[in-house]
């Protein structure tokens, strides 16, 4: 089955100028994101896990073309988005959708919820009756679990999840095939969430969508993703199926950061083992050489300062970053 | 709480639910604008003199015009106002009735403080906007051409102009066209940066929306309030800038009169007891720029609450 997006080696850099300097010195480059590759299948659930500043945001801005990207491609159904013009980029963006972390920042509130839903179908579909467009507004509205008699509603007047709902019904009336979650239910309440989560696995199964979920709670994306990547400092350490990734992950990053989330369980949580990490996320204007995460790595060897890690499959679409990779079992959260 | 699929449907058929209207935030900001009674009184009185300027015409018992000449060299006895010989606020220095002046006046008073403002809120929001928007080297030589703009002493430019080409009220709005944009385009500009990172924005860029509809849609809309409430208090200082201009003799050009003009006139005769010919201009001049800067004062509460 051919990809429905693949991504190769993207990588994203910002310039940074340090405050005060002459225009004419070179600026920093931050590197954001750097030779990121993956694949997402028709129908699937990508989940992007990693810490904050790790380019989470980035590879979803940068496949959605609000960042532009300064290497690789992106190809969607065989075009490549990262290499386009802006007039072409334009035709394909109503297949790639996105959902905001902070669902009121994300409405504009001096438009009604009709007019916030409809926006995407009026400029890709210009022609379209008003008639029909509120139809459509209406069947969705319904679809996301809102009653349609608030389309005259301003967003100011509804509740957190009831906006993200109001984001998920606009970034669902084009059709899309994709779907991007850039951390969903992070500022909703827990109850909430899982209202959203569920939405969205329905919605995701019965319209057949593809979706990338970024989130850092691991718990949420390991519920709704059929495969995992993890990403440390703007690079792929490892990705494979969400449950052989949540039980037995091969890099020692994914193995910290899943012995991470916590167990609703005392006395298992008591009694497991867990790698701590010491020290904070690298500077990614001054990334280490070699392996970025070496300087907090419990397995450290002194080569791994020389070269980049090449993504290694140890079989079944199960790709990891570190030659020193061993499978260990970790408690599993949920289960 | 949150009506889900099964809830909707147990109501019924949804789409048959009356629409409830929504309460927009200019709804909001227009329920707590008249509870502000300072400002309420003060767009009455704004009503009341935008009525005299238009209507006052029709009361008056001579042509603006006209010159009494019975009443030339008696003006102190005779041009005093009152209200059987017609002549309500009396007579200026040249026998003509200065209530149908003061009508005039105030009329072309208010046109050049609104042509200015509806100048900067049109030009400057949308040159703010666009520089904003766009950002980096756009935005620094549209944004420099404002600061060259600025950094002319503009009354000197006006002066020399309506020396040059004469004076006529089309070079004064022309002037005044000229300079009330530039404020408002860097407030305008200010805020579009910070609007233009909302994730809104970005929602509309991801969507496909051309960079038009989105300074249209959704950045001029919500730039809207602050350039509201900095229009009417620009009208009050338009109104003065064309007062001193006319005040110092090159401004509106008689036969036509301006606020400023008649209280230039008004302050010349002062001292001979002809106290009418500057308190009734001065008046309605002290009213207007209170009204505006009251209802503006009004206007930043009612759209901005936090800022209170």
């Amino acid at each position: 089955m051919n990809p429905l997006l693949s991504v190769r080696n993207l990588s994203v850099t910002f310039d940074v100028r340090r405050p005060g300097s002459w225009p004419w010195t070179p600026a920093m480059k931050l590197h954001a994101v750097s030779e990121v590759s993956f694949d997402l299948q028709p129908g699937e659930c990508l989940g992007i896990v990693g810490e904050s500043g790790s380019g989470k945001s980035t590879i979803a801005r940068a496949i959605v073309g609000t960042i532009p990207s300064s290497g690789g491609n992106i190809f969607f159904e065989d075009h490549d988005l990262a290499n386009m013009d802006t007039r072409q980029r334009r035709v394909h963006r109503r297949d790639v959708q996105m959902i905001f972390q902070d669902p009121l920042a994300a409405l504009n509130p001096r438009m009604t919820v009709g007019e916030i839903i409809a926006e995407p179908l009026i400029t890709h579909e210009p022609n379209t009756p008003r008639k029909e467009v509120k139809r459509r507004v209406g069947e969705l509205m319904e679809r996301v679990g809102l009653l349609p008699n608030l389309i005259n509603r301003y967003p100011h007047e509804f509740s957190g999840g009831q906006c993200q709902r109001i984001g998920i019904a606009r970034a669902l009336i084009l059709k899309p095939k994709l779907i991007i979650c850039d951390e969903p239910v992070s500022a909703l309440d827990v109850s909430v969430q899982a209202q959203v989560i569920n939405l969205l696995m329905e919605l995701q199964r019965d319209m057949g969508l593809s979706m990338i979920f970024i989130a850092h709670d691991l718990s949420v994306v390991k519920h709704i993703s059929d495969r995992i990547l993890v990403l440390y400092l703007g690079r792929v350490m490892e990705t494979a199926e969400a449950h052989k990734l949540t039980t037995a992950p091969e890099h020692p990053y994914s193995q910290a950061l899943i012995s991470s989330v916590p167990i609703p369980d005392p006395v298992l949580e008591r009694a497991r083992h867990r790698p701590i990490l010491e020290g904070e996320l690298p500077s990614p204007l001054r990334p280490p050489s070699g392996c970025v995460f070496r300087t907090r790595c419990p397995k450290v060897q002194p080569d791994c300062a020389d070269a980049k890690p090449a993504l290694e499959d140890v079989g079944g679409r199960h790709f990891v970053a570190c030659p020193y990779h061993e499978a260990q079992q970790v408690l599993v959260v949920n289960e | 709480m949150f009506p889900n699929r099964a809830a909707v449907e147990g109501v019924g058929d949804a789409a048959q639910l009356a629409e409830i209207k929504g309460r927009s935030l200019w709804a909001d900001a227009r329920t707590r604008f008249f509870r502000n009674k300072a400002a309420v009184v003060s767009l009455i009185m704004l009503g009341l003199i935008g009525a005299f300027a238009l209507f006052g015409q029709f009361f008056a018992q001579y042509d603006k015009g006209f010159v009494d000449f019975s009443l030339i060299g008696s003006n102190a006895n005779k041009g005093v106002p009152s209200i059987e010989n017609g002549h309500y606020f009396g007579t200026d220095s040249n026998g003509r009735d200065l209530y149908a002046r003061v009508v005039q006046g105030t009329g072309i008073s208010l046109m050049v403080g609104i042509v200015g403002a509806m100048v900067a809120v049109i030009v400057g929001t949308l040159y703010g906007a666009t520089a904003g928007y766009f950002g980096g080297r756009i935005d620094g030589a549209m944004m420099r051409i404002v600061d060259v703009l600025m950094s002319i002493p503009f009354m000197f430019v006006l002066i020399l102009m309506l020396v040059i080409f004469g004076r006529s009220i089309f070079m004064l709005f022309l002037g005044i066209g000229l300079i009330s944009w530039l404020d408002m385009a860097r407030i305008a500009r200010g805020q579009t940066l910070t609007i233009k990172n909302k994730e809104f924005v970005e929602v509309a860029v991801a969507t496909g929306v051309r960079p038009i509809k989105i300074i249209l849609r959704h950045i001029v809309p919500n730039l809207l309030g602050i350039v509201i409430v900095y229009a009417t208090l620009l009208v009050p200082s338009m109104i003065i800038f064309e007062s001193f201009i006319s005040f110092l003799g090159l401004g509106v050009q008689e036969p036509n009169t301006s606020l400023g003009a008649l209280i230039n006139e008004g302050a010349r005769t002062m001292q001979f007891g002809y106290y009418w010919q500057i308190a009734y201009p001065l008046f309605f001049f002290v009213v207007t720029i209170f009204a505006f800067f009251f209802v503006g004062d009004g206007l930043r509460d009612a759209l901005d609450p936090k800022d209170r």
